[in-house]
């Protein structure tokens, strides 16, 4: 049996209309719209485990004809979670439209900071206030505890520090895209405002302690680690591939590199391969169960190809972390355990928190840049046709591609998100804890919620919904084998909050 | 340190999703205004960190679009409350409310203004019953906030 397919045999089952059917739909604690199926034979055995991906399909459609000087507001409004990945991605891919191919450096360290707010702040909301619950009471504690109010009781310090990081990294985003959303301080060729020296000096004032806080969550989750060993080595673990930006001088660099690739073994597949051609690398398999793609590395193919991306995979294959406070910790991730954790699942979340520190320590070295002052704003060249941005968002790898025909006009776009990349990767864990934890097992909310921190140690965003009072985007069916439904719940923003929204 | 306007009004939801941007058109009609005694913030969604900008006011009120309220508008209480939308990257009023009583204390008073919405695709414009719907709530609003800061 292959090693990166080890449970190819759970994606389709033989019989599946003998099968009874459970459905997770959609995930909890994930954006937008995600749902896992569970076929379970009379003896409660796992036969078939997906995970479904209600993806949205407009966004290509929502950006063809617009003229491209607009694409990197505009592209903010695709996603409310991660606006500023889009709209620095699509910035570098409308550089190369603008022929800006060296930004001044008071841009590109701009645009930097920028991007480590965003960093700092989605990474902060992803483990203090929607991972935090389950590692700190347990996968399958007490659901009414389970949630961030129940840490704000229990680890008050916690909750209060997760909140004021993702604050501070918001406050990065003000400052420099100009507004706390919908900003438009990226353009393409560079940036339209610099960094004033009152606002550096507000950033300043607390970027010591947000440090400190950051360093803190790395070692809680090293700590958690530690009194779990054995349990989170195991859970979801399966061996993959890895994919990332990385630096000229094997650093990790978040904004801006070459493509790397590395097998399982950490054997270097490529390196240093510009991403202006990405698909003579990647390319996209189709499911018939599924909407969204399926990405895998070409050289190896579709079966043997697919990989990982995001912090867990950022922090395994740089050489080294350009900052040395998360250096260090990267050295002690990777050397923790002989290295278990740097294969595991929930390796995810150590990393994450190691990024987390990284952009902490980057801001501070930009904010006392004197760049940042600076008045060369914009830089451009010979317009061409085609751009490529390509940038590591929170959540893995991200890239705008367009085509702008004479006009100025987008006449194509192809934007491949961070958790498409990491499709196979999802179900594969999904597979793993399925089999851990349920196999043979009457299903609780306890175990079902095994298979959800299986997902959610990815941090997937999955689509772009709207959260209008009402609209209710998260809801659970439970289904019995004659199709019938014994009981849902739904999750989401009720305009009257009841125990059944 | 600046003191914080004692109103706090909050939009919610996305521009270009047809009527999901009932709550940020609301808020920039209000920005025309330059309303003094009143701030004005708007997102695509409610997260924790909402908590923060709630200290020290003295009324609190969430703007969003909704499929349920009867048209055009509803204006109701709401206060802090545990519900499920904890697990989601959204947030409802009730949860940030709970969020803060449990970070800070006892929360402002706050209410939540539900205009009614129809459709949400994405790259669509309001609907013509959500534009009839924004601007009945707008008025009242405007003179509901006039009473409140003559108070």
């Amino acid at each position: 049996m292959s090693p990166v397919a080890q449970f190819k045999n759970l994606e389709t089952a033989i019989h599946p209309e003998t099968l009874r059917r459970v459905a997770i739909d959609p995930i909890s604690r994930v954006e937008g719209h995600g749902k896992v199926t569970l076929l379970l034979d009379e003896e409660d055995h796992i036969q078939q485990v997906r995970l479904h991906i209600v993806e949205f399909r407009g966004f290509e459609k929502f950006i063809q004809g617009r003229p491209y000087w607009e694409i990197p507001v505009m592209v903010q409004r695709l996603c409310g979670i991660c606006p500023v990945s889009h709209h620095l991605a699509a910035s570098k891919a409308l550089d190369q439209i603008v022929g800006a191919h060296h930004l001044t450096p008071t841009a590109d360290k701009l645009r930097r900071l920028m991007h480590y707010g965003q960093i700092l702040q989605s990474h902060a909301l992803h483990f203090f206030h929607l991972s935090s619950p389950d590692l700190l009471f347990g996968f399958g504690s007490d659901m009414a505890k389970r949630n961030i109010v129940g840490v704000a009781a229990a680890y008050p310090d916690v909750a209060r520090q997760g909140v004021l990081l993702r604050k501070y990294g918001q406050e990065v985003i003000r400052h420099t895209a100009g507004k706390r959303i919908h900003g438009t301080g990226s353009i393409p060729g560079g940036v339209n405002k610099n960094l004033s020296l009152a606002e550096r000096d507000e950033l300043l004032k607390d970027v010591y302690q947000i440090i400190g806080w950051a360093r803190g969550a790395v070692h809680l989750t090293k700590q958690l680690f530690e009194q779990n060993l054995a349990e989170y080595n195991a859970f979801g673990r399966f061996p993959s591939h890895t994919f990332s930006l990385i630096r000229a001088d094997g650093a990790m660099d978040l904004y801006h590199g070459g493509l790397r690739a590395k097998d399982m073994d950490g054997k270097m597949i490529f390196d240093h391969v510009n991403y202006n051609h990405y698909w003579e690398q990647i390319s996209e398999e189709v499911k018939s169960w599924s909407y969204m793609k399926f990405p895998f590395l070409k050289v190896l193919g579709p079966e043997k190809g697919w990989y990982r991306v995001g912090p867990l995979a950022r922090v395994v294959q740089c050489d080294f972390i350009p900052t040395p406070l998360a250096d260090k910790e990267r050295q002690d991730f990777m050397a923790f355990d002989a290295g278990n954790p740097a294969g595991s699942t929930l390796g995810y979340h150590w990393a994450r928190m190691i990024e987390m520190l990284h952009a902490a320590e980057a801001i501070k070295e930009l904010l006392h840049d004197e760049d940042l002052q600076g008045t060369d704003l914009v830089v451009t060249g010979e317009h061409q046709e085609v751009g490529v941005g390509m940038i590591e968002a929170p959540r893995g790898t991200l890239i705008h591609h367009y085509h702008v025909d004479e006009n100025d006009q987008v006449i194509r776009a192809n934007l491949i998100v961070s958790t498409t990349h990491n499709n196979q990767a999802m179900n594969e864990a999904v597979r793993q804890v399925a089999m851990q934890y349920l196999d043979g097992r009457k299903l609780t909310e306890g175990l079902l919620n095994h298979i959800e921190v299986a997902v959610r140690a990815f941090d997937p965003c999955l689509s772009c919904a709207t959260h209008a009072l009402g609209k209710m985007p998260l809801q659970v069916e439970l289904i019995d084998a004659e199709g019938k439904q014994i009981d849902q719940i739904t999750r989401g923003v009720c305009d009257q909050p009841t125990d059944r929204c | 340190m600046n003191i914080p306007a004692p109103i706090l009004i909050i939009g919610i939801g996305n521009p270009s999703r047809g009527d999901d941007a009932l709550g940020p058109m609301l808020i920039e009609h209000l920005e025309a205004l330059a309303l003094p005694d009143v701030e004005l913030i708007t997102d695509f969604q409610l997260q924790v960190e909402f908590a923060l900008d709630l200290q020290a006011r003295q009324k609190v009120i969430f703007v969003d679009a909704s499929l349920n309220a009867a048209p055009p508008f509803t204006f109701t209480p709401v206060v802090a409350a545990e519900d499920t939308s904890y697990s989601s990257h959204a947030l409802s009023p009730s949860a940030v409310l709970h969020a803060y009583q449990k970070l800070f204390g006892e929360p402002p008073p706050s209410s939540v203004l539900a205009i009614r919405g129809e459709a949400f695709e994405l790259g669509e414009g309001l609907s013509e019953a959500a534009k009839t719907h924004l601007e009945a709530a707008l008025e009242w609003l405007r003179k509901r906030l006039a009473e409140m800061t003559a108070d």
